[in-house]
């Protein structure tokens, strides 16, 4: 399975005076497996982007193409590829309207053709995915809170098993453990499955623990993709686009400036302790060496 | 300093579809003094957000108590005096936009307290002026980002000019810009008087208050200054909690008998220990 966006413009009400540039000619690629991190600043159009990817909007220019086939036109192959592709909104509140969660996370499966006992299987399946009590299946989506509304809307687009599953902005909400384990069992699932995980995220300690790819949108065009690593710990970059640098980085800078060799592309906080005690370690045992040689 | 919230007692209970009910809330006692910045942290389904429903009536006790500068919420007739001193601002700003341009959304909450248009008019502009929407001022909410939505619901929020505003996880869905603005306005308010509470789930957001309270299952079982709550990092991570990147760095430092000072909640503070 291949994603390209080629040449893709995405232009709100044109012709009008609120017409908006969402997206100006976006061309990437994506294969089959990728663990790929879209970032940017509010309004910079990673949402749109990703709709695009899921053929539910219609470019202005361009198009996307799912192993080929352009995804938003009226075929049936266009209509089978949109249906390789979940999506999971930014605000669950937006694809919610069953009346109980069970109902809720069945309507894919069941719109798939799924047999009863298959569906019932994937609708357990997937609530056990983003930790959902089975007693929650009979209760309304909207009496739950909001973390809980959100793994509901989670569950109903795992439960199609997509190919490709595109999250956006998943674990707004969540708690710190909650949206440690989710993550954790979606990356997992990914590596068994071999799907591929777009993960729209404000979070750079997440982004840092699951994609191996990010790529950053700055008012509607793409201004850096590469390694997570790299592109993470490049301050400058993330600065101009108007996004945070990780707090590892900033404090491995500052250190750095003062003079101490460490590395500053270490993402996570366990991997800037690492470093400092490393750099730390190198640092004492060159102050014995010149001191030894002092003595001398 | 004088007490603005006093809650005594505070028990709730969620019905549930079925019959039966859900204990959210397990005897509460919390006094807020006029002018604090309150952050409440604590897991989904700890109680935060029924807490906070509290403290303008939009909940009312099962059992206890809920005073907000002398007023009882069970007091029907009180309600409204209640809502003028305690504006609310949720996670999703959709629930809370109700008009068709940014600023005659903004002019909603004056125009119901039907005050004069010029001072209607000077309250939208500062409002706007405050968030930083004013180049949007007659677009359809629609029309904006959902970072920028937010922004207009506390623009809607600030024109009713309370003295109290809860913020239940306003930044969750926004980008860093537009955190940090949002964060900067929380604090700018606090220090021109107003009283703050504010849910996050992002730690580094609570060490920006002067008082953190930690909720677990329907009780506070944490309340103090952010240094002396994040001491206890074993705990907070008991309860589905994280530290701040830079309190985590020291405590793991700490840990390979690095001797480091307390109190280090920001990079920068940490980064000058180190040096």
């Amino acid at each position: 399975m291949l994603i390209q966006v080629e040449n893709l413009c995405h232009i709100y009400v044109p012709g009008s005076p609120l017409a908006r540039v969402a997206l100006h000619e976006v061309s990437l690629q994506v294969g089959s497996g990728e663990r790929v991190g879209i970032v940017g600043r509010t309004g910079s159009g990673k949402s749109t982007l990703v709709q695009h990817i899921a053929g539910l909007l219609t470019p202005s220019e361009g198009q996307v193409l799912i192993d080929g086939v352009a995804v938003h036109e009226r075929t049936t192959a266009a209509r089978a590829a949109r249906r390789r592709v979940g999506l999971a909104f930014q605000y669950p509140e937006d694809q919610i309207f069953e009346q109980t969660v069970f109902r809720e996370v069945a309507f894919g499966p069941r719109n798939m053709g799924l047999n009863k006992a298959e569906i019932a299987e994937r609708v357990r399946w997937a609530l056990e995915m983003v930790r959902l009590d089975p007693v929650m299946e009979s209760r309304s989506p909207f009496t739950l809170s909001g973390g809980e509304m959100r793994r509901v809307a989670l569950a109903s687009i795992l439960a199609m098993r997509p190919e490709v599953l595109i999250l956006d902005e998943p674990t707004a909400g969540l708690d710190p453990r909650g949206r440690r384990e989710l993550l954790a069992r979606v990356r997992a699932w990914q590596v068994e499955t071999g799907a591929t995980l777009v993960l729209v995220s404000h979070n750079l300690d997440e982004l840092a623990r699951v994609v191996e790819r990010v790529i950053v949108l700055d008012r509607g065009q793409v201004v850096a993709d590469g390694p997570t690593r790299q592109v993470l710990s490049d301050s400058a970059l993330l600065s101009a686009a108007g996004l945070d640098v990780p707090q590892s980085v900033t404090l491995l800078r500052t250190l750095r400036e003062a003079g101490w060799d460490v590395r500053t592309d270490r993402l996570l906080p366990e991997e800037a302790v690492e470093e400092i005690v490393h750099a730390y370690a190198g640092h004492a045992t060159a102050l014995g060496a010149l001191q030894t040689v002092e003595a001398m | 300093m004088q007490r603005f919230v006093e809650i005594r007692g505070l028990e709730y209970s969620y019905p549930l579809d079925g019959g039966g009910q859900v204990a959210a809330l397990r005897g509460v006692d919390l006094t807020i003094e006029r002018g604090e910045f309150l952050a409440i942290v604590g897991s989904n389904g700890s109680g935060k957000s029924t807490l906070v429903r509290h403290l303008n009536g939009l909940l009312l006790p099962t059992a206890g108590q809920v005073q907000v500068d002398g007023l009882l919420t069970s007091d029907p007739g009180n309600l409204w005096a209640i809502r003028q001193r305690v504006g609310m601002v949720f996670q999703n700003p959709d629930n809370q936009i109700v008009a068709s341009t940014v600023e005659e959304d903004i002019a909603f909450g004056p125009e119901n307290a039907a005050l004069p248009p010029d001072e209607i008019r000077k309250r939208v502009d500062e409002a706007l002026a405050t968030v930083g929407l004013t180049e949007y001022r007659t677009r359809p909410p629609q029309m904006l980002s959902g970072g920028q939505r937010q922004l207009l619901a506390i623009a809607g929020t600030l024109a009713t000019r309370p003295a109290c505003i809860i913020f239940d996880e306003p930044a969750s869905m926004l980008d860093p810009a537009h955190r940090r603005q949002v964060l900067d306005t929380i604090r700018r308010l606090n220090a021109e008087g107003l009283t703050i509470v504010l849910i996050t789930q992002a730690m580094e957001e609570a060490t920006a208050a002067q008082r953190v309270l930690v909720m677990h299952k329907g009780c506070i079982v944490m309340d103090g200054s952010p240094d002396k709550v994040f001491e206890h990092g074993g705990q907070l991570r008991s309860w589905g909690l994280d530290l701040p990147a830079a309190v985590e760095i020291a405590h793991h430092l700490r840990e390979r008998d690095w001797r480091l000072p307390q109190g280090l909640l920001t990079v920068e503070q940490l980064a000058r220990a180190l040096c």
